[in-house]
């Protein structure tokens, strides 16, 4: 029994049996000894909060089910060619709408073409967009909302006036003005509008994140033992107010792969010979009644995408809160 | 003993909507090193505020600080730029803050938040730093500190959050610290350990200590001196010794009668009747004069001066123009 415990590092004193709390003491006392003064523990590093967090995922099924997931998106976003062999354009018209055969499992869309290859071939498009996006967004949002609610005034007044006015704009509609002029065949002006339109959103967060851990005693403690406001900043605000925006990040990161597909949907997001799942569930959907194959792959790699995303997101947030260790 | 600290009529004042809200009118103390000096008064009378306007903590906007200097080891801290005062905080004086679980970083461990003294004033690395940190925890008394140095605020017990504050503010050996009601979180045989080890490392590193505080039981333990506050300015200063055996103020005389003692079993409790003054509209002549037993008409009008009391150069001194009266009882 304590080998097992010995593994989780000496602090899990949070024990939620009796037996546990038992072996868990045996642990530290065994440890403590060789421990002595150095302040470092029997892993020999200091602990954090990542740290700590990391420790609390590792063992959250949740996360290692969406982890796993996302992972498996990833590497066949980079390198399709592992479980596809075939080419996503290169379609045979006479099988058009044709259902799951031997080496075709998925069947074949409206053109001919292969639906297994084409969705495994569309989650690069996906992910790329979803990353590239939540990364602008996070950052943009994160970066002006931080400093509008750390220091508040005329800047604050007028980034959050900013941000109202963006709020005012419909994303469906506005993608379909803005983004119908754009005649570039590559992703960035899809990721360029949902930063856009995004940015909005994590600014919010952040402003209201940074307010809030502004307003606490340790961050009058820490101005009263002599920190500098970019070290309050950075050590001790950033840290209690960055949580939030992680959460929202990975939850949005989902919602931007679901909104590239339904501007691909609508015919202003990427364009074939792009292959993303967006616009194959535009080119099924009016045959749903007699090839519904052709529409559920795709749409069925984008609601698992999109779901794994809202997980981790949601493991993440759980993680991160040290009250609910 | 070599004068710390002096504060020369400090005014602060909160301008918020719905006016200007003063809070400080007028303070004067002085603090020498090794000496306990108790800043007592209730909640809204500016003993915190005068406190952060020392520390240079005081939230601008919206307090501002009108008027007075602050003069510590004989540098007005209030002509100093605040990047030369940020130098000053933490190292020559520290603060020791009232709940010490919400003024600790939850998500930094204890050590990060003992070692970043010494980052950000000796700029030492992180793992002399750490050392450090165990050390200092050592010093109060922490069981265990070379484990519990990688623990959390939130694993702690009050007592022991408290005595990492107060490690907190040893750090770097300040000469000067102002503990804003440090025990007033902490239940009752706790406090009596805290206040011991801060008096014991106050009388080991020789600093001085404003301990600011509405329990009279806590100062008569520890201070050698005491200010009582009412409204922003300071109704009475005198040696401890001196004001519990006679105030010279209605205010400290009431205070005094409203400590619940073990031989008045079954008698009603003493109360001060009325309520302290709302700091936008502070009565004219002594702000204590609504609540005042003894009060006159000259207390209605004339704003009492610090008279003082036992005779020319006396260390005594009371605002209220009965003093004598008062005295006598």
């Amino acid at each position: 029994m304590p080998e097992q415990y010995e593994s989780e590092g000496v602090i899990s004193s949070a024990g939620t049996g009796g037996a546990m709390d038992l072996a868990v003491t045996e642990a530290e006392t065994l440890e403590r000894t060789p421990g002595g003064p150095e302040g470092t523990g029997p892993a020999g590093k200091p602990r954090s909060l990542w740290s700590d967090a990391w420790r609390d995922l590792r063992r959250n099924p949740v996360f290692i089910l969406s982890g796993l997931v996302i992972l498996f998106l990833v590497v066949i976003s980079i390198w399709p060619s592992l479980i596809a062999s075939g080419n996503p354009l290169k379609c045979d018209l006479a099988k058009a709408q044709e259902g799951s055969q031997p080496g075709h499992p998925f069947g074949y869309d409206g053109q001919g073409c292969d639906v297994y290859t084409r969705t495994v071939y569309g989650t690069r498009v996906s992910i790329s967009v979803g990353v590239l996006a939540t990364l602008g967004v996070a950052l943009l949002g994160s970066i002006l909302g931080g400093l509008a609610g750390f220091f508040g005034g005329g800047w604050d007044s007028l980034t959050s006036r900013i941000t109202d006015i963006f709020f005012a704009i419909p994303v469906v509609l506005g993608g379909l003005v803005l983004l119908s002029v754009v005649t570039s065949n590559t992703i960035w002006p899809v990721v360029g509008f949902i930063v856009l339109l995004g940015w909005t959103q994590v600014y919010r967060i952040a402003r209201g994140s940074v307010i809030t851990a502004k307003q606490n005693d340790y961050v009058q403690a820490a101005r009263a033992l002599g920190a500098s406001n970019s070290r309050i900043l950075l050590r001790h605000i950033t840290p209690n107010a960055v949580a939030p925006v992680i959460v929202v990040a990975t939850i949005a990161l989902g919602t931007y792969i679901a909104l590239e597909a339904t501007l691909s949907y609508l015919g202003v997001g990427l364009k074939p010979p792009t292959v993303s799942w967006g616009i194959d569930i535009s080119a099924a959907s009016p045959y749903i009644r007699n090839a519904p194959h052709m529409l559920l792959w795709p749409a069925g790699a984008l609601a698992v995408t999109v779901l794994a995303f809202i997980m981790l997101g949601d493991a993440v947030r759980d993680a991160l809160d040290p009250k609910l260790r | 003993m070599a004068l710390l600290l002096e504060v020369r009529d400090l005014q602060v004042e909160f301008r918020t909507r719905d006016g200007v809200a003063k809070a400080v009118n007028g303070v004067n103390y002085s603090v020498d090193a090794g000496e306990t000096l108790a800043v007592l008064g209730e909640s809204g009378s500016g003993k915190s505020v005068s406190a952060q306007a020392v520390m240079g903590i005081l939230d601008v906007p919206p307090g501002k600080i009108t008027g007075g200097e602050i003069l510590f080891q004989g540098r007005d801290l209030l002509k100093l730029k605040e990047d030369e005062r940020r130098k000053v905080r933490g190292a020559e004086m520290a603060m020791i803050f009232q709940d010490a679980l919400s003024s600790l970083n939850p998500v930094l461990s204890v050590g990060d938040q003992l070692g970043e003294m010494f980052v950000v004033h000796r700029g030492m690395s992180k793992k002399d730093a750490r050392n450090k940190a165990v050390e200092l925890m050592d010093r109060v008394r922490i069981p265990a500190a070379g484990e519990r140095v990688r623990d959390y605020p939130h694993q702690f017990s009050g007592g022991m959050r408290q005595r990492i504050m107060i490690a907190m503010a040893l750090a770097l050996e300040p000469a000067l610290i102002i503990a804003d009601e440090p025990t007033t979180a902490l239940d009752v045989t706790v406090q009596a350990q805290v206040m011991d080890l801060l008096a014991e490392l106050q009388r080991e590193y020789n600093m001085g200590l404003i301990l600011i505080t509405h329990d009279l039981g806590v100062v008569a333990d520890v201070a050698d001196k005491i200010a009582v506050m009412y409204a922003g300015r300071i109704v009475e200063s005198a040696p401890v010794h001196d004001i519990y055996k006679a105030p010279a103020h209605p205010y400290t005389r009431g205070l005094l009668e409203s400590i619940p003692r073990l031989d008045q079993k079954g008698e009603e409790l003493y109360a001060i009747k009325g309520l302290p003054p709302n700091l936008m509209n502070i009565p004219p002549g002594c702000a204590f004069n609504p609540r005042c037993p003894m009060a006159q008409d000259v207390c209605r009008t004339d704003v009492p001066p610090l008279y003082e009391v036992d005779g020319q150069g006396s260390v005594r001194r009371s605002a209220c123009h009965f003093w004598r009266e008062c005295l006598n009882g």
